[in-house]
């Protein structure tokens, strides 16, 4: 393989992939603990007619208007699951799964109008994003990413997924204190001031911004998967939030990476000639990472928990004695 | 833009809708038809049970893990060499990878500090993504399979094959058949788990046999409407039908048939629009009958419950009135007696009716000359002789509620309304004469004129 | 009448069950119960008489409902157990009834009254029978037998707090049990469904069945009971009420917490005024 491919098709999309599962890792570790997972698979599965209108109606695959159409939708999503789970008395998660099903299936069959209409827009890139198609013609050798001209010609996706990135570290830098009294006790925050609701809210802001920003790129399943996986593993290795969000950070890195080359080089070990789909790849890296934390994580693991009832008893036997 | 687009399609006319719901769309359009109609029914009725279990999101989980299953069932049936693309083959895949998921998310959840939530979410997109890699790399085998298996991500209801039908219509009457068997467990299961463990009942053996049926509706549904939407049709018409009704059987045949109806008009609309992807249209019909449930079901209807409140609003609005009109009335110590008194209040000039709007202050006096307690004698709102005898009882009513909460307030019966329960249908009647004792010490209780008897009948 | 003087088919009536008279209903032994490495009991020893009425009392915190849950399997023990006539639990769970605290169901849930007391049922129907309607009319009779019979149809979130506590008392009763446990039935509930509860529980011990209730109204004890265990992570005493429901073991059970119940003070000196 020429070093000159590697920097104009592999370092791009590996890039995207990054700053993608970074943005999504920082902010799922509040999903998780606000028990709110599934509310990041809901709004990515709902984004989709949004998407879909705004390609009808500029006809085109323009960044803003696609962005517009799509944090609409995970903002009509969010309400429509609140009004729904409120005036239909119906738990959460029944709720969550009738208006995500029906708002994608209506962004389906919108779909199938479009393509009648020559736009190009298939389903698949919904769900798995077009990582491979980024492609950075300006660097050619090591040297040139020393110039900043080849760093302006850098794709508009890795662009716009490094901004949900900045803007994500520096929302959640801002109000740190805020959402991690909204995280563990929603009451207080209530109490002092801080509306847990418009928290919640605000929070769902975020996730519908960074899960379209990172969708073009990575598909929703990716972005469901880095809301999740790097924060579940890293829950599971420390107590302390700044730590847990500073593991998920790495864990997510390292997904991205070792996904992206397992992905693209993965086959040539073994003598093939064709990658692997690279988002499905960082995907199973994070699972593959939260498997091992859930056996092994050193206090929460399930061989940890395997040994400490015996722990546990001979403690309680000691108290008995005393 | 979009109309542009509808309006350039041919709609079919009404005659050929009705031939087609007719099953006279032709042999394979019929087929389709009835298949899914099967299959929703089977759907609703599993539905039920996992939407009172608060399964939906884990049935949703469930269908995407089927993913990777169904990869691997190729790679395997074409290493051994079967054709990959064998029906059976595929779905034994799909269910055993739903059935590895819902596995992960029970250790996860079970035996580790993860919120389930945080477990489905992670099964569902890891199994996905496992999916789609071993989908990338199957296209690169160069099988021509790809398509074929893609299908079942989205559905492809117009190629279900005669023998796909008699597959799908066996297996949902089995399921159908089982839920029936094991109502009993079910029904316990999801509404008192605690309970059941108990009486001995294995609780983890009864939730997995209703996962088992998830999974085999969902397996079975992945032709039909995909595997991202056929948790619609398990959860869209069981969700539908707890709107009209509070028994639980009922709830589930009426899952059922929603699931039938949905399947049969919308495989029918999308057999009378080709551009309309079927698995969609199926997800839209019975995400219309939701609408439509959720706004206009009798008793649980946004619509029927808005109108009870405003009914409700309105009640007690009215006893406001009156109660405010008595209080007045022995404020006023007129010469004569307080019935005379209460009786020459003018309604519009009390505090409470001046600070309403003029439609809410024409709603009420409206409601309250209809049930006779007010008229207008000398060109003001006054009460009637029965509208005198309505505000003693109100009142008292009232003033035994608040003695009742001053004395024991730390005993409130749950779900009383305080104005329209009586204080004898709620609170023994020793109490009631202890607390009425009370009102009369303090010379607070109404209707020292006549018996306590004529007031409230009951 | 739910209590049936012959109660039905595969059970032996009371009086010849031989292993009644001769063992306890139910015995605990150093049992202990830890959430995560902090225990909450320890080392409980007892045994409960037959044909009785036994009250737990302690503080809150002091692992009253743990005890029930760790009995009847609900919970993980981390050591120790208890026997029902001698028996382990598995073979004898029919025999045990349990009416837990309001509140841990779906209020929502599409059941009316009758079906949740036919529930009660379920245990001597087993897998895959049908609910017959000889085990519908035992059902109506239970709801009957706490004044609920008007109710039978009612959805359960359009009953009152005593009303829904009465219908699980009555699927309790339906279980037609030997040995029931209660948790905190009285809390909360107006004064018919509290004298309601009172009447099931006499019956049930006339009838020879032993009834094991969490209770936190220590002014009515001695009304309502003939046991009475006093528990505080573990057990401070434990007997007849006469012996052991005295000012000494009340302020051991309860200990500093005193001063903040008004309801212990007020309990201790009436039990010192009657002394």
């Amino acid at each position: 393989m020429k070093l000159s491919t590697f920097l104009q098709l592999d370092l791009p999309a590996m890039l995207a992939a990054l700053f993608a599962t970074l943005a999504c890792a920082l902010i799922g570790n509040f999903l998780v603990l606000r028990r709110q997972s599934l509310m990041g698979d809901a709004v990515s599965h709902a984004v989709l007619p949004g998407i879909v209108i705004a390609f009808l109606i500029w006809g085109s695959r323009a960044t803003w208007p696609v962005f517009i159409g799509a944090a609409a939708a995970a903002l009509t999503a969010v309400v429509l699951i609140e009004l729904v789970r409120r005036y239909g008395r119906l738990d959460a998660g029944t709720a969550m799964a009738v208006v995500f099903s029906i708002m994608f299936a209506a962004g389906v069959v919108m779909m199938e109008q479009a393509a009648a209409r020559n736009i190009d827009l298939d389903a698949e890139c919904v769900l798995y994003g077009q990582l491979e198609d980024i492609i950075w013609l300006a660097p050619t050798t090591l040297a040139s990413l020393l110039d900043p001209a080849v760093w302006e010609e850098l794709p508009r996706e890795v662009w716009t997924l490094f901004g949900a990135f900045v803007f994500t570290s520096v929302v959640v830098t801002l109000f740190w204190k805020e959402l991690k009294l909204a995280s563990f006790d929603p009451a207080l925050a209530s109490a002092l001031g801080f509306p847990a609701g418009r928290i919640d809210l605000a929070l769902m802001f975020v996730v519908g911004i960074v899960a379209v920003a990172a969708f073009e790129a990575v598909g929703s399943i990716l972005v469901i998967a880095m809301f999740i996986c790097p924060a579940a593993s890293a829950r599971l290795l420390t107590d302390r939030l700044s730590t847990q969000v500073a593991i998920s950070l790495v864990l997510a890195a390292i997904s991205a990476i070792a996904g992206y080359l397992l992905a693209a080089f993965g086959p040539m070990w073994f003598g093939h000639e064709h990658s692997l789909a690279a988002s499905g790849m960082i995907a199973v890296v994070s699972g593959v990472i939260l498997a091992v934390s859930v056996v092994a994580a050193p206090r929460y693991g399930l061989l940890a928990r395997r040994f400490r009832p015996e722990a546990a008893s001979a403690g309680t036997a000691a108290a008995v004695r005393e | 833009m979009m109309l542009a687009a509808l309006d350039s399609m041919d709609w079919p006319g009404l005659a050929r809708v009705a031939t087609v719901l007719a099953l006279g769309g032709g042999y394979n359009t019929s087929l389709v038809m009835i298949g899914v109609a099967v299959l929703g029914f089977a759907s609703g009725i599993v539905g039920t049970f996992a939407v009172l279990r608060k399964r939906a999101m884990m049935s949703d989980t469930l269908s995407h893990a089927t993913l990777p299953g169904i990869g691997l069932a190729f790679l395997a049936a074409v290493a051994l060499g079967v054709e990959g693309r064998s029906l059976p083959v595929l779905l034994a895949g799909a269910g055993l990878a739903g059935i590895a998921g819902v596995g992960a998310v029970h250790v996860m959840s079970r035996h580790t500090r993860l919120p389930e939530d945080a477990a489905m979410g992670a099964v569902l997109s890891v199994f996905f993504g496992l999916g789609f890699v071993l989908l990338s790399y199957i296209q690169t085998l160069g099988t021509g399979a790809e398509g074929g298996i893609a299908k079942f991500i989205y559905g492809q209801t117009a190629a279900m094959s005669e023998a796909d039908a008699i597959v799908i219509a066996i297996v949902a009457s089995l399921v159908v058949a089982s839920v029936v068997l094991l109502f009993k467990e079910f029904r316990l299961l999801c509404f008192d788990p605690d309970f059941a463990t108990a009486q001995g009942w294995p609780v983890g053996r009864i939730d997995l046999a209703l996962m088992g049926l998830v999974v085999i509706v969902t397996v079975i549904g992945l032709q039909a409407v995909g595997l991202i939407l056929v948790i619609a049709m398990i959860v869209i018409p069981a969700a539908a039908a707890r709107f009209w009704t509070e028994k639980l059987a009922r709830m589930t045949i009426v899952a059922g048939l929603f699931g039938a109806g949905s399947g049969y008009v919308g495989a029918a609309l999308s057999a009378l629009m080709p551009r309309f992807p079927a698995g969609g249209v199926i997800v839209l019909v019975a995400g219309a009958v939701f609408l439509f449930s959720l706004v206009f079901a009798p008793r649980r209807g946004v619509l029927s419950g808005f109108v009870r409140h405003a009914l409700l609003s309105l009640d007690i609005e009215t006893q406001h009135v009156l109660r405010r009109a008595y209080e007045a009335g022995e404020a006023a110590r007129a010469p004569g007696s307080v019935a005379e008194a209460v009786r020459a209040v003018e309604i519009d000039s009390l505090s409470i009716t001046r600070s309403w709007s003029p439609p809410r202050r024409a709603v009420v006096l409206l409601s309250l000359a209809a049930r006779g307690f007010v008229s207008r004698r000398g060109g003001e709102v006054r009460l009637t002789s029965d509208g005198l005898d309505e505000a003693r009882r109100v009142t008292r009513n009232h003033r035994l509620w608040e003695a009742f909460l001053i004395s024991h307030a730390d005993l409130t019966p749950s779900h009383v309304h305080r104005s329209a329960d009586l204080v004898e249908h709620v609170l023994d009647p020793d109490l009631v004469s202890r607390l009425e004792d009370e009102l009369r010490r303090g010379g607070k209780l109404p209707l020292t004129n006549e018996p306590m008897a004529s007031a409230h009948p009951c | 009448m739910i209590l049936p003087d012959h109660p039905a088919a595969p059970r032996t009536p009371i009086a010849s069950r031989p292993e009644h008279s001769a063992q306890s209903p139910m015995s605990v032994h150093s049992l202990t119960v830890a959430y995560g490495s902090k225990p909450v009991l320890w080392d409980v020893e007892y045994e409960t008489p037959a044909s009785s009425l036994v009250a737990i009392v302690g503080p809150n915190g002091a692992g009253k409902s743990t005890l029930l849950k760790a009995v009847l399997g609900l919970i993980p023990v981390a050591a120790g157990g208890a026997v029902f006539w001698g028996k382990p639990l598995a073979d004898v769970r029919r025999r045990v009834g349990y009416v837990p605290q309001r509140g841990s169901v779906d209020w929502d849930f599409p059941v009316s009254a009758l079906e949740v007391v036919t529930m009660g049922r379920y245990g001597m129907l087993g897998w895959l029978r049908p609910v017959t309607r000889r085990h519908v009319e035992a059902a109506r009779a239970a709801l009957d037998q706490v004044g609920m019979a008007d109710f039978a149809d009612r959805q359960i979130s359009q009953l009152s707090g005593g009303q829904q506590q009465r219908v699980f008392l009555a699927r309790a009763l339906a279980q037609e049990a030997d040995l029931y446990f209660m948790d905190e039935p009285f809390a909360g509930v107006d004064a018919a469904t509290e004298a309601a509860i009172v009447d099931v529980l006499r019956t049930l011990r006339t009838a020879g069945r032993t009834v094991v209730v969490v209770h936190h109204d220590l002014s009515t004890v001695e009304d309502y009971f003939d046991h009475v265990m006093l528990l505080n992570g573990r057990i401070i005493a434990a007997g007849p009420i006469a012996e052991t429901f005295n000012a000494r073991n009340l302020q051991r059970t309860y200990g500093g917490r005193l001063t903040l119940l008004d309801a212990v003070s007020q309990a201790l000196s009436d039990v010192a005024g009657q002394k």
